[in-house]
This record gives C-alpha cells, sequence and structure tokens, in this order.
C-alpha cells in the first residue's frame, strides 16, 4: 500500500544495503533499556556461566579481564527501528568464555541474565563460532553504564535487545525459555534481516 | 477487570494494517494529534505503542513508533501525537502532508511492560519530558475512568508554556480529581505561569511528588528523550524509589 504523498528522504549510497528493513541509520547512540540504569560496581561484580541451574565457572572482574581479549567491529540494529554502523567493541569472545570453563556447549539454548534482573534467550548457535563476546570497551573506552557497562553482551547480528546490557552470566537451558522482551510479545530469536521483531514475524 | 471494552494485550501476531485519519488538531506549535480509525481493532493498554510504516511508490518504506495518546475508550479510534523534528523523516511528512481521509498503515498495540491496567494499582508515579507524556496521558485519562481512587501524581518537563500538550486538560484535571498531583515544570521559560513551575526537573521536584502522594509509589513510569528519562531515573533512584518499580521508555533524540 503506497501512502499517499510518501517519498521518504533516501539513505545515501552504500547505506540502503545495509540497512534491515524498517531500520533507519543514526549517528548517535541511543540508550535503550526497561527501567533505569543499574549501578554496579567492578569490586562487586561476577559473571558466571550456568548449565541448568549448575555453576560452571564464576569470574570476578580481574579474572575476566585476563580472558583473551577480542575486537569486533560490526553494525548494530535496535527493534526501536535505529541502526548504527561500525561500532568498535572490545572483550571475551564467548568461544573463549566457554574454552576457559573447559566446555563445549552442552545444549542449543541460552538465556542471557543482567544485574538489573533482565533476561533475554539467545540461541546458542548465535553466540559460538565468532560471533559473539562479553564486550567491556566500546571505541576504545570502558563501556559507560548506561550503554551495557561494566559489560555487555554483545550479539550483533540480532536485534540489540538480545545483547543483555549489565550482563552477569550465560545460563545454557534444556528448552528455548523466553527472556524479558520474548515473554512480552518480541521475536525468540530476532534476525532483523528477516525483519523477527515480534512473535509471529 | 475493566468496566472499559477494549483493554487489549499485544496480539499474538501483529499484522500491518490501513487506518483513516478521521481528525487532526493542531495542539501546540511542534504538535499535532492524528485521529485514527484501524480497520481491525481491538483495543489496547495504556501505555502501549504502534509502528507505522510509510511507503513511497518505488516500495521504498520507513517505520517509526507512536504511542497511543488516548485511553483505551471502545471507540476503535486511537490518537497519535507527533512532535515536529525538523531534519526528520517520518515526523515532517505527518505535519506538512497528511490528511484527514488519508489512510496510514500500522501494527499494533504493541507492549507488554510499559502498560498500567487498574488491578496493577497504586499510587502512580508519572514523569514525562516533551511528547514523552503521551503513553502517560493514556494511563491518566484511564485511570481517570477505570479506577480514579488509586492516588497519581505527573511530572511533566516542557520547554516552554507553547510546548506543553494537553495543559488546559491537565490543569483541569489536577484542579478536579482530589487523587490526581499535577507538577509541571518549563525548562526554558521565565515569565510566571500559574500553577506551573519552572526550571528543569530536580531532585526536589520528584521529592514534592513523592510527597503529594499518601503513600510510596507503586510503580514509577518514565518517558521521554534519553537524556531527560536518563536525569529523571538518576533524580528517581536518588529519592529511594526501588529500581525494580521503574519502567521507562526511550523516544531516542
Ligand atoms: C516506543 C516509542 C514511542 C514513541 N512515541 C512517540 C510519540 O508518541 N510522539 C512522538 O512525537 N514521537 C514518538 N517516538 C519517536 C518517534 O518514533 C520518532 O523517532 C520521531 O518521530 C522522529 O522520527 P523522524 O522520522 O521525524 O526523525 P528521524 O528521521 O528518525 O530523525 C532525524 C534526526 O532527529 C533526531 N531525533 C530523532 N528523534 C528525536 C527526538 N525525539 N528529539 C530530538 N531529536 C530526535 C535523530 O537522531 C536524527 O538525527 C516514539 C519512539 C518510540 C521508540
Amino acid at each position: 500500500m503506497a501512502t499517499r504523498g510518501f517519498i521518504g528522504k533516501r539513505p545515501t549510497d552504500g547505506v540502503g544495503d545495509r540497512l534491515p528493513p524498517g531500520q533507519y541509520l543514526t549517528e548517535d547512540f541511543p540508550v535503550l533499556s526497561a527501567g533505569p540504569t543499574p549501578r554496579v560496581g567492578l569490586a562487586e561484580w561476577r559473571f558466571t556461566l550456568k548449565d541448568g541451574v549448575r555453576p560452571v565457572m564464576s569470574w570476578d572482574w580481574e579474572a575476566f579481564n585476563r580472558l583473551p581479549q577480542s575486537k569486533l567491529t560490526r553494525d548494530i540494529h535496535c527493534v526501536t527501528k535505529w541502526s548504527k554502523f561500525n561500532t568498535a567493541w572490545s572483550g571475551v569472545m564467548v568461544d573463549d568464555i566457554l574454552a576457559e570453563a573447559g566446555i563445549a556447549a552442552p545444549s542449543e539454548w541460552t538465556l542471557a541474565h543482567a544485574y538489573d534482573g533482565y533476561t533475554t534467550n539467545v540461541p546458542t548457535e548465535d553466540l559460538v563460532g565468532g560471533k559473539a563476546m562479553v564486550a567491556t570497551h566500546f571505541e576504545g573506552k570502558p563501556l559507560i553504564a548506561d550503554h551495557g557497562g561494566p559489560a555487555r553482551l554483545l550479539v550483533p547480528h540480532l536485534y540489540f535487545w538480545k545483547s543483555a546490557k549489565w550482563v552477569n552470566g550465560l545460563q545454557f537451558t534444556r528448552r528455548d525459555e523466553a527472556g524479558f522482551w520474548e515473554l512480552r510479545g518480541y521475536h525468540m530469536r530476532g534476525d532483523p534481516w528477516r525483519e523477527q521483531r515480534f512473535t509471529g514475524d | 477487570m475493566s468496566s472499559l471494552p477494549d483493554i487489549a494485550p499485544q496480539p499474538a501476531r501483529l499484522v500491518w494494517q490501513p487506518a483513516a485519519v478521521v481528525a487532526i488538531t493542531r495542539e501546540t506549535p511542534r504538535v499535532k494529534i492524528f485521529r485514527l480509525k484501524p480497520a481491525d481493532w481491538h483495543g489496547f493498554t495504556a501505555g502501549q505503542h504502534v509502528d507505522v510504516r510509510l511507503t513511497a511508490p518505488d516500495g521504498y518504506q520507513a517505520e517509526r513508533s507512536y504511542s497511543i495518546g488516548s485511553a483505551p475508550d471502545g471507540s476503535g479510534e486511537i490518537e497519535l501525537v507527533i512532535d515536529l523534528i525538523d531534519e526528520g523523516e517520518v515526523s515532517p511528512f505527518f505535519h506538512e502532508v497528511v490528511e484527514i481521509g488519508d489512510e496510514i498503515e500500522i501494527r499494533g498495540p504493541i507492549g507488554g511492560h510499559f502498560i498500567w491496567r487498574a488491578e496493577d494499582g497504586g499510587p502512580l508515579l508519572l514523569i514525562a519530558g516533551g511528547s514523552g507524556l503521551v503513553p502517560l496521558m493514556s494511563v491518566l485519562r484511564y485511570r481517570a475512568q477505570a479506577a480514579p481512587e488509586i492516588p497519581a501524581a505527573l511530572i511533566y518537563s516542557a520547554r516552554r508554556r507553547e510546548d506543553l500538550i494537553w495543559c488546559g486538560e491537565l490543569l483541569r484535571r489536577a484542579a478536579e480529581d482530589p487523587n490526581f498531583s499535577l507538577f509541571a515544570t518549563l525548562s526554558r521559560e521565565t515569565a510566571p505561569t500559574e500553577g506551573i513551575r519552572h526550571g528543569r526537573i530536580d531532585r526536589a521536584l520528584v521529592d514534592a511528588a513523592l510527597e503529594s502522594l499518601p503513600a510510596p509509589p507503586k510503580t514509577t513510569f518514565l518517558c521521554g528523550s534519553n537524556p531527560f528519562v536518563s536525569a529523571a531515573s538518576t533524580f528517581a533512584l536518588d529519592a529511594g524509589i526501588p529500581f525494580a518499580s521503574i519502567k521507562a521508555e526511550r523516544y531516542g533524540g
């Protein structure tokens, strides 16, 4: 259905192909979360890997930062419609977290947990194989709290609500357990290129 | 629970549908209200939004989200309240091109977190910056009909007197409703205005709103631009409002 009188502001060449359907490019870095920004001190920070209810391994801030450091520069896409290109992150790849814990991913499903009580489910295969990290730095600087610091999950190829801010753990689950937004009508996988915003998309 | 006929959650599947523009009102120099009649509408919950999709003749599309400002009222119609962003793509189209009788594609209602139903209870603290008032106005209007005994306070910050959306209605509700208090403040205007404060939102304003309520708020709703919501959430936390009781919606910008 064409909208009477709408022409639109086309993205410039080279931008359109990099924008998933329904997204527009922003140069800013908007903040998105369901509540206020939690205040997480580095002294109390912990990251825990769990298989079901069983903790597999846990790191404090210093130990976590001794894990192998990697960089990812990627386009990111928020379900509220903005996309941002070439965002540069560094942190620890999920692959390296698993290697350090001495396990291979034990199930197909993962639930990420965060300090504010937020959760989001991500298929395990979207987290491994060089696709995702726990990011501690953005553009060379420690990640600020509004953007998820001290550490956030980064799964850049899925809508950005999957990249849980203030992450404090990954939990492998037997089933695909819906997280915070997924329980509230958002998509279980969230692939922006298929415009999987909501349940049923 | 409500006597109102069309309280509805987000549907299991959200389908694009045409909505006819049935009325357009200029509310402030930068805000227009668009009353839409979606083809197939089963109601919504106060706080929810819809997605709007505009399509150019060559198939190019733009999508944006807009909150519903009217209350769930069984009319089968909804009001979108659009603030003009000068450099924007979609808001100038609404302001300059859209006319009564046009059809606009929407899907919704969307949202299962930033919502309020009478059975959720109160007291309610609502904090809005600019067009962040829109979903909170839906909450206030619905509360006035469905549960006027639930205490509510609204902190509402706008730039100037002329930018206050629904100013007359808010002042009237504050005067007539013994369970509702209004704390409107203007960040860029100095001329004194009856019933309206001056300056940016701060801790003192949050404290004043809290004191107007008979008990601590069960839920605090914050809505507006990113910087506004970040500032307001800091003041709310500093004022002792529990983290888990605060719900935020951020419009970008
Ligand atoms: C859940 C949700 C509900 C929303 N509800 C409403 C609503 O009820 N009323 C309403 O008017 N808007 C609302 N918005 C914002 C709306 O979706 C658009 O972002 C807004 O209308 C701007 O779109 P645009 O196409 O005109 O500008 P764009 O083309 O998207 O942006 C142009 C430029 O303006 C900047 N910009 C974008 N938004 C703002 C802003 N708010 N303030 C300052 N600069 C900005 C952008 O960063 C960009 O640089 C809501 C957003 C969300 C996520």
